[in-house]
């Protein structure tokens, strides 16, 4: 979901321009909190995986196909700030380096892709998290339903976009169920790819995985007689 | 590493080597295997009929652009295009833990946590100045 030039008037544009700024600038801030010398290293590997997986476009339909968002995956390995980061530095080289994603849409493309699904994602596992067992093998269940959710979410974003500020005369109740339609299906890859990915990490080094932290520390209260000091900013 | 239930772990450079091989096998061999229909926005687009308000692309007649090195085989192009952005989003990525991380955390964590509400930019310079 990459919107090109042309698709939003100036105004919405320089509207999720000055959005996307601010995210970005407060996600600058904050990500400080989730990331220690150990998870440091992995922004940039999840940033570069994030970036191949979404060029691994897939069939869901005739004539029609999706590819990972990842807001997901990167909110729940890194944190959901840092998280934001990751997918913006992918849609910034998409759109610089390959013409993927208009150069004036990229603060539509931002909140879209990276906020709205790192947002979902995010929110949908934390939520999940806290009503199903605290276990390991939750944390990639819990993932994948975020993933699944922040598809078709960031899609009626875009509807609501389009609703204020698209360029075409067009029916938003067509608009909206054609989109919501197709990003169900493209949230069901999002989902599987998410489950997946988050679970190879969590299976050879839960430490690393942000979202696991909660999990991981509720096990260790149990062994160790004193708490871990933690500073984590909960999101 | 031992893990807490006595397994080995990979260290942080194995995990390290072993994301950016999936990442590098994705991006510069798998890629050539992706479907190359219309995405589900240029897909509802077309179908809506508003796939022609698309504008040209700014960046169109760059180098990689369209994910396509322009080689002559297409397999070995976008293979290339591939391999170019995992390494450059690596970098950038990287480089964003520097900017993220440049201040001592230990100092700067509770000053932000505190003003956070009342001001978004200024970020604690009482204590520490040592950013180049």
């Amino acid at each position: 979901m990459h919107v090109p030039d042309g698709f939003f008037d100036a105004p919405t544009s320089v509207a999720t321009g000055v959005v996307a700024a601010a995210v970005i600038g407060v996600s600058l801030r904050k990500a400080r909190g989730e990331l220690d010398d150990r998870t440091a290293p992995l922004v940039g590997l999840v940033a570069a995986f994030v970036f191949a997986a979404q060029m691994l476009n897939f069939p869901v339909v005739s004539g029609t196909s999706g590819h990972l968002m990842g807001g997901a995956i990167a909110a729940v390995l890194v944190g959901p700030w840092t998280g934001v980061l990751c997918v913006g530095t992918v849609l910034l080289v998409q759109a610089l380096l390959f013409a993927d994603g208009g150069i004036t849409a990229l603060g539509t493309n931002v909140v879209l892709v990276a906020l709205a699904t790192a947002v979902v994602g995010w929110g949908v596992f934390r939520a999940l998290q806290m009503v199903l067992p605290k276990k390991t093998a939750m944390v990639p269940i819990c993932a994948a339903a975020g993933a699944f959710l922040s598809v078709p979410v960031a899609s009626m974003v875009f509807v609501g976009l389009y609703a204020v500020g698209g360029t075409a005369d067009i029916s938003i109740a067509a608009l909206a169920t054609a989109m919501l339609g197709v990003h169900v299906l493209i949230g069901i890859g999002e989902a599987a790819i998410t489950f997946l990915a988050v679970g190879s990490i969590l299976a050879v080094r839960p430490d690393l995985v942000y979202g696991a932290r909660r999990v991981l520390e509720k096990r260790e209260l149990v062994i160790r007689s004193t708490p871990t000091s933690s500073t984590e900013v909960p999101a | 590493m031992t893990g807490m239930n006595g397994r080995k772990r990979p260290g942080n450079k194995a995990l390290a080597a072993g994301v950016l091989l999936v990442s590098l096998l994705l991006a510069g061999f798998a890629s050539f295997y992706a479907s190359g229909s219309p995405d589900g926005l240029e897909s509802v687009a077309e179908e809506q009929g508003f796939s022609d308000t698309a504008g040209d692309h700014s960046a169109g007649d760059g180098p990689l652009a369209d994910y396509d090195a322009g080689l002559d085989s297409e397999r070995a192009s976008v293979g290339v295009a591939g391999v170019v952005g995992v390494l450059v989003v690596l970098g950038l990525g990287t480089a964003l833990t520097y900017v993220v991380r440049r201040r001592t955390p230990e100092e700067g964590e509770v000053a932000n946590d505190a003003s956070d509400s009342t001001s978004t930019s200024a970020a604690a310079p009482s204590t520490t100045n040592t950013s180049a």
